[in-house]
């Protein structure tokens, strides 16, 4: 997640013109612009739209609507806490607290050294082994506070 | 001789260590000259013995869990890798162990014991034969097959499958879909991750037999981000199938075309609801689309659309392979067949339970779930997800099926049930399912997108202990109109965890405890 390309034309119009063949293009579009610049950068949007004879304004709320893009870059690791009801039932609120406290940061906020971004989750299909997390690209399943706070120490240093 | 070591790689087990546990083997393995070879299978359910390490033995499977990497040299220690008991780890042969020896797995009978990227293990455990039996019957028999069945949609509405499939199949046009709803948003339901992770081919089969049968040939699996192992296990078993003949012109030599993809969605809950999953396929955003025309006529793309759940799908070959009557001969009343019930949360035995309609919501949780892992007493389960009511223990002898569920204000939605210890606040559960319902609307319609905001605001004062009968009667108000005035049943079924809260637990909401209540 650390290794994020630099923003540059070319490599949006290459990403663009593989799916433009495609049926309903715009959404894995999006996913790979994200996963290539780590957010979907403004200037995208128009690309897009005149690639897929859209108007801007369609692809920007397509853009807002889902919680998953991103309008800038995250922090070095993301750490998602899941807040849906089964880890709740497991003690995920009290991690959550923990987590803010610890990082000094809400759920939704990076730390100001921009290393670490915490983010809530609405479940991650772990819910047999709650509570349950997602580090970068790892996902953690029976989440105690020592398994937290070892992420957490991982992910600021 | 090898021994051949199975474990694995159902994101729920590499959540907990299970890649670490593999390199733990082969290390150890090593060390002891013994040759061994690993086989990465799906989870067979019983989640919490994951990491589940099972040593193939003359008798059978041998399980040992749940494994650490640390554990490794002691298990080889005691000859674990004999089958041979004594650890402290050892479970006994997979097979016999009651949890799974009392369900009845249809859609999940592969599931946790193949290599999901083996086709051969597949159709060595009856793969593909319900295509084979579909391609002998054709399209219009192989709908009657679903229909006879009396297969329900998985999803969570409930609707008759067979159903479905033939307004699809009399629909005239140039193009039909098939799109499958793997969006699985709902808090305590893992099944459609589990089947696409652990038998990806049986939804590939069940879906290209519902092209044969509607005359479709092209499928969506729409699957959420947060899926990304399942997504990778269905884009390699797509690969596979391809490159076997199965998907693409002349699907298994017959004269039906059919192929498919799968699209991933981005963080929308309401995108699980069928309608705003296609406006999301088609690029825009999620928005509830007014029915009618049903996606059944107008759907991906513009096009006669079957849209099924992954269970409902991942049943269909089984149903044809063994007849719609072998299936519907499971269950109870107008719920036939099996649910695929995953028992989640605070939960002694989480996992999934495969078993025909008609055990009481009691068997499992105490029979399979063994009761809180807390060990606290048990207060509530929440059925159905997010949208589900939650369920007191007085209520708890309710049969598992669609229309007892009904009768008694919940709904068996997508077989989840999230277990609560008697530390759990009602009021703090009714106020998230409202701040999830404002979170997750698409805002299309009023009710839903304001009345869940002010929903959540009238619970902050109730739990600060502001005007509380006067809340409460404005709460009571805000649910009539979300289920009166929403396009959806994300606005519109807001109020079961809602209402059954404050009615089965007055006690958390300022009131006086009901009678039942305090049993
Ligand atoms: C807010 C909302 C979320 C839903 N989420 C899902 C989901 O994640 N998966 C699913 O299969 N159905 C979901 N549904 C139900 C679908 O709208 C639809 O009934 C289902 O995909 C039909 O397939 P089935 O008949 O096989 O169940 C949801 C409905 C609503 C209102
Ligand atoms: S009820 Fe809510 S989610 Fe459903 S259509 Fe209306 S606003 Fe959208
Ligand atoms: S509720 Fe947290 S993983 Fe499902």
């Amino acid at each position: 997640m650390s290794h994020f390309e630099p923003w540059t034309r070319e490599r949006a119009a290459a990403i663009i013109a593989e799916f433009a063949g495609t049926k309903g293009a715009t959404m894995p579009i999006l996913h790979e612009i994200q996963h290539a610049f780590g957010f979907v950068p403004e200037a995208a949007i128009p690309m897009i739209a005149d690639a897929l004879n859209l108007s801007r304004a369609e692809v920007y709320g397509t853009v807002t609507f889902y919680h998953e893009f991103r309008h800038e870059l995250p922090g070095r690791h993301v750490v998602r806490l899941c807040r849906a009801e089964a880890c709740q039932s497991m003690g995920g609120d009290a991690l959550a607290e923990r987590a803010e406290k610890r990082l000094g940061i809400k759920l939704g906020e990076t730390t100001p050294d921009r290393r670490v971004t915490l983010e809530p989750i609405y479940c991650l299909g772990l819910c047999a082994t709650a509570p349950s997390a997602q580090v970068d690209d790892r996902m953690v399943g029976r989440l105690t506070e020592s398994k937290l706070d070892a992420i957490l120490t991982e992910a600021q240093s | 001789m090898t021994i051949r070591i199975y474990v694995p790689i159902d994101v729920a087990a590499l959540a907990v260590g299970a890649d670490e546990v593999v390199s733990a083997i082969q290390t150890e393995a090593l060390k002891r000259g013994l040759p061994v070879e690993i086989v990465r299978n799906g989870s067979r359910g019983m989640l919490w013995l994951e990491p589940l390490v099972e040593v193939e033995t003359p008798k059978g499977r041998v399980a040992f869990g749940p494994v650490e990497d640390t554990d490794v040299p002691t298990l080889f220690d005691a000859g674990f890798h004999e089958g041979k008991g004594g650890h402290k780890l050892h479970i006994g042969l997979t097979d016999e162990h009651p949890y799974l020896k009392k369900q009845q797995r249809l859609t999940f009978a592969r599931c946790g014991i193949t290599d999901p990227r083996s086709l051969e293990a597949y159709k060595a455990l009856g793969g593909y034969k319900g295509l084979e039996k579909a391609i002998s019957i054709g399209s219009e028999a192989t709908v009657e097959e679903v229909f006879a069945s009396g297969l329900r949609g998985r999803g969570g509405a409930g609707f008759p499958t067979g159903i479905k499939w033939r307004t699809v199949a009399a629909a005239k046009a140039d193009q039909k879909y098939i799109v499958i709803n793997a969006d699985e948003g709902d808090s305590g339901t893992f099944s459609d991750r589990m089947i696409m992770e652990g038998d990806p081919f049986v939804l590939i089969e069940g879906m290209t037999i519902a092209g044969i049968g509607v005359g479709a040939t092209y499928g969506y699996v729409y699957t959420r981000s947060e899926y990304p192992h399942a997504i990778k296990a269905m884009n390699d078993a797509i690969a596979i199938a391809r490159k076997a003949g199965l998907l693409g012109k002349g699907v298994a030599g017959s004269k039906y075309d059919f192929d498919m993809e799968v699209r991933m969605g981005a963080g929308a809950y309401v995108c699980g609801e069928e309608t705003s999953l296609l406006e999301s396929l088609e690029g825009k955003r999620g928005l509830v689309r007014a029915k009618p025309p049903l996606p059944a006529l107008v759907g991906a793309f513009g096009k006669p659309t079957v849209i099924n759940n992954v269970m409902s799908m991942a049943s269909v070959p089984i149903i044809l392979s063994e007849g719609g009557k072998y299936y519907a001969d499971f269950g109870m009343g107008r719920s036939r067949g099996t649910m695929p019930v995953q028992l989640a949360g605070n939960l002694k035995y989480g996992g999934l339970v495969e078993i025909a309609f008609g055990c009481t919501l009691g068997s499992l949780v105490y029979d399979f779930g063994g009761g809180t892992l807390s060990g606290r007493p048990e207060r509530a389960v929440q059925v159905g997800g997010p949208l589900g009511a939650y369920v007191p223990v007085h209520q708890w002898d309710t049969l598992f099926d669609y229309e007892a569920f009904t009768a008694i204000g919940a709904g068996v939605g997508h077989g989840g049930i999230v277990l609560f210890d008697d530390t759990v606040n009602l009021l703090k559960m009714a106020r998230f399912a409202m701040e999830f319902c404002a979170v997750e609307s698409c805002g299309k319609c009023t009710p839903c997108r304001i009345g869940s905001t002010r929903g959540k605001e009238t619970f902050d004062k109730i739990a600060a202990g502001i005007n509380v009968e006067k809340n409460l009667a404005i709460i009571e108000d805000l649910c009539q109109t979300m289920r009166l005035g929403s396009l959806c049943a994300l606005g519109g079924m807001t109020p079961f965890p809602v209402e059954s809260a404050i009615k089965h637990f007055p006690e958390d909401f300022g009131r006086k405890p009901t009678l039942q209540a305090a049993e």
